[in-house]
């Protein structure tokens, strides 16, 4: 194995582990949090957010790593989120919680994985179309909240705790 | 707040920061080792081993596809990555007795009943509209939702927007049932 690979798996066991022990990984946690019965996915995909937006900007600042924005696309992400959406409800996982749900022995897992092969399979045949057609609609390229209004993230991220800090208080105080 | 749950999980406030640092650890060893910065996602592995499998059989039209060569057919770190998260969710579910095989979750099973085979054409087709969703938008939960909105990613803010949005309402559709 490469060092990329080794670094890979590293990453992925240590990530697979905290999934498993939010408790995220599970049909009934993603389906419980679009019914909204449930937030732990909501509570725990913050919480990682919060955490690692101010390492990721303070190693950005300092240039000790740089920031990879994926594009904004109008099409791609208003018509591709969409479609993400109505898959993940019935599906009832995302990619990466597929295969940890299959890894705690949830093994209808194993339908949703060969479907998501499958449907990778069928999006590269039909990269051209797609290409050509929703991809084309309009791209504002690899934007970032900061730049678009022109100020320092610092100012953001203290916003940002403070919108999810209160959505934390008041899940708690439902009982949520 | 509780730091364990009655099943002996942990609070997913604890688990979900730690992850917060995880992301911001593999981004540093990633720049450091890999030269580039690597982004926690999980979407792109499954292009590739659709592209690896494809290749078996037709091995030419997968090297003639712009989508494969674009996203380039091979394990990467990415693809580990995946592979690893089976085994820290096994490791994990092994050793605090949380492992379950289970065949038609509960709420399913509610709605549909516990045909399997019911529960795996679900699964199947929600799995190839959610991936041919998640490779339009160029990233899923982890991509979009945790790397993107760490980054403060303006394509971030909108894709996951959308996940859960559309992940509400059609849930909303499918599992509540009326009552009459």
């Amino acid at each position: 194995m490469s060092i990329d690979q080794i670094l890979g798996l590293i990453t992925g066991v240590l990530f697979g582990f905290l999934l498993q022990k939010g408790r995220v990984l599970r049909f009934e946690k993603q389906v419980g949090a679009m019914l909204l019965k449930d937030m732990t996915i909501f509570k725990f995909m913050l919480s990682a957010i919060l955490v690692g937006m101010v390492g990721i900007q303070l190693l950005a600042s300092a240039e000790i790593i740089s920031l990879s924005h994926k594009a904004m696309n109008m099409g791609a992400v208003l018509v591709g989120g969409a479609l993400f959406g109505c898959g993940w409800a019935v599906m009832g996982f995302c990619p990466g919680t597929s295969i940890g749900a299959l890894g705690e022995g949830r093994w209808h897992a194993v339908f949703a994985i060969a479907g998501m092969v499958a449907g990778a399979a069928v999006y590269a045949e039909l990269y051209p179309f797609f290409k050509s057609t929703i991809l084309a609609w309009k791209d504002f390229g690899k934007i970032g909240l900061a730049e678009i209004f022109d100020i320092s993230p610092w100012l953001i991220i203290p916003v940002f705790w403070a919108g999810i800090i209160w959505m934390f208080v008041w899940f708690e105080r439902k009982s949520l | 707040m509780k730091l364990k749950t009655e099943d002996g999980g942990w609070s997913p406030y604890l688990a979900g920061a730690l992850v917060g640092v995880l992301a911001i650890v593999s981004v540093y060893a990633t720049t450091q080792w890999m030269g580039k910065p690597n982004y926690l996602g999980a979407s792109t592995t499954f292009v590739r081993a659709a592209g690896l499998l494809e290749r078996t059989v037709f091995p030419e039209r997968v090297a003639a596809n712009e989508y494969f060569t674009k996203e380039k057919v091979r394990v990467d770190w990415q693809f580990m990555l995946v592979i690893g998260i089976f085994f820290g969710a096994l490791i994990s579910s092994k050793t605090d007795r949380s492992f379950k095989l289970e065949s038609v979750p509960p709420t399913w099973k509610e709605r549909f009943g516990p045909s399997i085979g019911k529960r795996a054409a679900g699964a199947f087709l929600g799995g190839i509209v959610a991936m041919m969703g998640a490779r339009m938008a160029d990233g899923c939960p982890s991509g979009h939702g945790l790397s993107g909105m760490m980054q403060l990613s303006v394509s971030a803010f909108i894709a996951l927007a959308m996940f859960f949005g559309t992940g509400i309402v059609v849930a909303g559709l499918l599992y509540r049932r009326r009552s009459s």
